[in-house]
C-alpha cells in the first residue's frame, strides 16, 4: 500500500534557521524508507515531528488516512529507537520493554508473554533481569528495538541508531535489523547520515540537503543516477565534468565538448539539444586505467593522462589521473592481482576508458558541492553527528 | 628501592590532630570528673543528667521541629528552583544562579545579622518561625546546588523515550525522571538536615525568648559551667551526625 506515512509540505524553523522546509513525501507501508543526509540536513527533525516531539510550523503528517499533525507522542502509533538507546537506567531489561504494555494497560500475562517473545527475537533470554549498565552497547541497542518493537507501532523511527557501534558491530546490526524488519514487517523510517548504512537496508532513500529532499529513490537509482550534485558527491564518490553538447546522435545519445578532452559520448536521458550546457557526474570505479590504448569500440570513451597519486587499498587501488585542468579519481578493483607484474605507479601516463552509459547528466549542479567529494585519505571513515 | 616514610607519618599526623580531641571529648563523656583534667574513674552519671535535663529536650525538640520543617521546604522549593535553572536558558538565568549560589558563599555572621534587621523591619517577632524561615533560606542553596547537579547529568531523552512510549507528560516524570533524580534530592535534604541541626551563627541572630535551638543550648551551657554534660551530648550528636552522613553517602553511591 503506499501513501501510509505522508509529508504534505512540512516545514520547521528555529529562529531564522530552516531546518525543515516545506517537504512533502510519502512513504509506503512494509518498506525501510531511509532519511539520508549530513548532520544539519533536517532529517532528525523530521523523524521528531513524526514522533511527535516538534510541532512542524507548517504543512500536515498523514498516518494511514488519519491527520497525526499536533497530536502528543504518547497518543501516535508511532515508536522511536533514539540514538543513544535512552533505556531506563532504573529498570531491568525486562522492565525497559514492558514500559510501554504497562502504559497501554495491558494485561499482565498478555505482557508477560509478549516481552518473553520480544526477548527471543533479539536473543537475549538470558539478560532479563539485568540493569541497563551490565549490558554492551549492541545488546543496548537491540533492546531499544525491542522496547519500541513491542507496542505494534504502525510506523518505526529509526535515529542513527547505530551511530554509536564501532564498525564491525554497526554492519552486523545491520543484518539483524533487517531480518527484525522481515520477521515483524512494520514499516521502517530510517534516519541516518552514514551513506554505507542506508544503501545496504533500505528499499528507497530520501537523500536531503539543507532542510529539502533532493532525491528519492532506491538505493541503485540514488547511486547510479544522482539528480544533482549533491547527491552525487555525498553518497558515494564522483568526478564531475563540465561541458557543452555539441551534438545529438540516434535519440538516446549525445557528443559533449569538454575542456582538455576528446569529443565525450554521454547518454543523454535528460533530452539535451546543441549548444545545452551541462554537468557530468562520473563515479570513479566505471573507469577503466590501463597501459595500452584500449580497443575502439562505438560507445567507449577514451582519454589519455598523467598519473599524480597511486594508494592501494587491497580490494582496489586507487589512482588520481591529471588530465588537463582534471584532478580525476579513478578506482580500479583488483579482480586479478599478480604480485610480479609491474603496477602503475606515479608519474606514469596512462589511457582511461569508460562507456557513455556509465555518466550520469545532473539536473541541478552546485561548485561548493565539490568541497563534499571524499579526500583519499579519509575513504571508509564516517564521521558520528 | 625502599618507600618513603613520610607519606605515613603526615598521614597519621593530620589524622591525630583532626580526631584527638575527639577522642579526648568522648573519653572525657566518661570521666568521674566535673571539669575534665585527670580521669577519676568511669561514670555514664554526666549521660543520666543529660537525660534528666528538661531545658535539653526543649531546645532538641526545638531543633528538630526547625530542621524537619525547614528541610523539607528547602527540599521542594530548592528542587523547583534547580529545574527551572536547568530547563530554561536565558540571560536572566544568571542572576537566578547567582541568587541561588551566594547563599552558600556570603559569611553566616552577614546571613544572620541581615536577616536579622530585615525581620525587625518587617516588625516580625523573632523566634521559631524566624530560624525556619532563615534555615529555609540558606538550605534551599545546598539542595538547589545537589539537585542541579544530578539533572545536568539527566539525561531528557529518557523523558521523550517515555512519552513515545504511551505515558503522558506527568507518567513519564513520575515513573522516569522521579526515580532517576530522586537520589539527588534526598542526598540535598540530608545535607540541609544536617546543616539545619548544628547552626548556630545565623540562629543565634534570629532566634528569640523560649526558641532555643540545641546549638545555642550548648553554647549558654558552656558560659554556666557545665562541661561534662555538654561532653555526654556531643558525643550523641556526633553519633547522630555520623548515621546521617553515612546514610546520605550510601545513597548517592546506589545511584553511581
Amino acid at each position: 500500500m503506499s501513501d501510509f506515512l505522508v509529508f504534505e509540505g512540512v516545514s520547521k524553523h528555529y529562529g531564522d534557521i530552516r531546518a525543515v522546509d516545506s517537504v512533502s513525501f510519502s512513504v509506503n507501508k512494509g518498506e525501510i524508507f531511509s532519511l539520508l543526509g549530513p548532520s544539519g540536513c533536517g532529517k532528525t527533525t523530521l523523524l521528531r515531528c513524526c514522533a511527535g516531539f516538534e510541532d512542524p510550523d507548517a504543512g500536515r503528517i498523514i498516518l494511514d488516512g488519519r491527520d497525526i499533525t499536533g497530536l502528543p507522542p504518547h497518543e501516535r502509533k508511532v515508536n522511536t529507537v533514539f540514538q543513544n538507546y535512552a533505556l531506563f537506567p532504573h529498570l531491568t531489561i525486562r522492565e525497559n520493554i514492558a514500559f510501554g504494555p504497562r502504559m497501554a494497560r495491558w494485561t499482565k500475562g498478555e505482557i508477560d508473554k509478549e516481552v518473553s517473545r520480544m526477548l527471543e527475537l533479539i536473543q537475549m533470554e538470558d539478560y532479563a533481569g539485568r540493569k541497563v549498565t551490565e549490558i554492551s552497547g549492541g545488546q543496548k541497542q537491540r533492546v531499544a528495538i525491542a522496547r519500541a518493537l513491542i507496542n505494534r507501532p504502525q510506523v518505526l523511527l529509526l535515529d542513527e541508531p547505530l551511530a554509536a557501534l564501532d564498525l564491525k558491530l554497526r554492519q552486523r546490526m545491520l543484518v539483524d535489523l533487517d531480518a527484525i524488519h522481515d520477521e515483524v514487517g512494520i514499516t521502517f523510517v530510517y534516519v541516518t547520515h552514514d551513506q554505507g548504512e542506508a544503501m545496504g537496508i533500505s528499499d528507497r532513500i530520501a537523500a536531503m540537503n539543507r532542510g529539502r529532499i533532493e532525491q528519492i529513490g532506491s538505493p541503485a537509482e540514488i547511486y547510479e543516477a544522482p539528480r544533482s550534485s549533491f547527491v552525487a558527491a555525498f553518497i558515494g564518490d564522483t568526478n564531475f565534468f563540465d561541458g557543452t553538447v555539441t551534438g545529438v546522435l540516434d535519440g538516446s545519445y549525445c557528443r559533449l565538448k569538454i575542456e582538455g578532452f576528446p569529443d565525450v559520448l554521454a547518454w543523454n536521458d535528460k533530452g539535451l539539444q546543441t549548444g545545452n550546457a551541462v554537468h557530468l557526474s562520473l563515479r570513479p570505479e566505471k573507469f577503466k586505467i590501463s597501459r595500452e590504448k584500449p580497443d575502439e569500440a562505438s560507445s567507449l570513451n577514451v582519454v589519455q593522462g598523467t598519473v599524480e597519486d597511486v594508494i592501494y587499498l587491497g580490494s582496489h587501488t586507487k589512482y588520481w589521473v591529471r588530465v588537463d585542468d582534471y584532478r580525476l579519481g579513478v578506482n580500479q578493483q583488483h579482480r586479478h592481482y599478480l604480485l610480479d607484474t609491474r603496477p602503475i605507479i606515479w608519474g606514469e601516463t596512462v589511457w582511461l576508458s569508460w562507456f557513455a552509459d556509465d555518466s550520469c547528466m545532473l539536473e541541478r549542479y552546485k561548485a561548493e558541492d565539490e568541497n563534499l567529494l571524499v579526500l583519499p585519505d579519509m575513504e571508509e571513515e564516517s564521521v558520528p553527528e | 628501592m625502599k618507600r618513603s616514610r613520610i607519606p605515613f607519618f603526615t598521614t597519621l599526623a593530620v589524622l591525630v590532630f583532626f580526631y584527638l580531641p575527639l577522642v579526648i571529648l568522648s573519653v572525657n563523656s566518661f570521666n568521674d570528673s566535673r571539669y575534665g583534667g585527670p580521669w577519676n574513674g568511669f561514670t555514664v552519671r554526666w549521660y543520666v543528667r543529660l537525660f534528666q535535663d528538661r531545658q535539653i529536650w526543649h531546645a532538641l525538640q526545638n531543633t528538630l521541629i526547625i530542621a524537619s520543617t525547614a528541610t523539607l521546604v528547602s527540599m521542594v522549593v530548592g528542587t523547583m528552583a534547580a529545574f527551572a535553572l536547568n530547563r530554561y536558558r536565558t540571560r536572566l538565568q544568571m542572576v537566578h544562579y547567582g541568587m541561588i549560589y551566594s547563599p552558600l558563599i556570603v559569611p553566616d555572621i552577614l546571613m544572620g545579622m541581615s536577616l536579622l534587621l530585615f525581620f525587625v523591619a518587617l516588625n516580625v517577632k523573632l523566634g521559631l518561625v524566624t530560624i525556619f524561615l532563615a534555615h529555609v533560606t540558606f538550605c534551599i542553596s545546598y539542595v538547589a546546588m545537589v539537585v542541579l547537579s544530578r539533572l545536568q547529568d539527566f539525561d531528557f531523552s529518557l523523558m521523550e523515550a517515555a512519552q513515545d512510549l504511551g505515558a503522558g507528560h506527568w507518567t513519564a516524570f513520575r515513573r522516569v525522571m522521579l526515580p532517576l533524580i530522586m537520589p539527588g534530592i534526598a542526598a540535598g535534604g540530608l545535607l540541609a538536615f544536617t546543616l539545619s541541626l548544628d547552626d548556630f551563627v545565623i540562629t543565634f541572630f534570629v532566634s528569640g525568648p523560649g526558641s532555643t535551638t540545641l546549638p545555642i543550648h550548648i553554647y549558654s551551657m558552656m558560659k554556666h559551667g557545665a562541661p561534662a554534660v555538654i561532653n555526654a551530648l556531643s558525643v550523641i550528636l556526633l553519633l547522630v551526625t555520623f548515621v546521617l552522613v553515612s546514610a546520605s553517602r550510601t545513597m548517592r553511591e546506589k545511584i553511581q
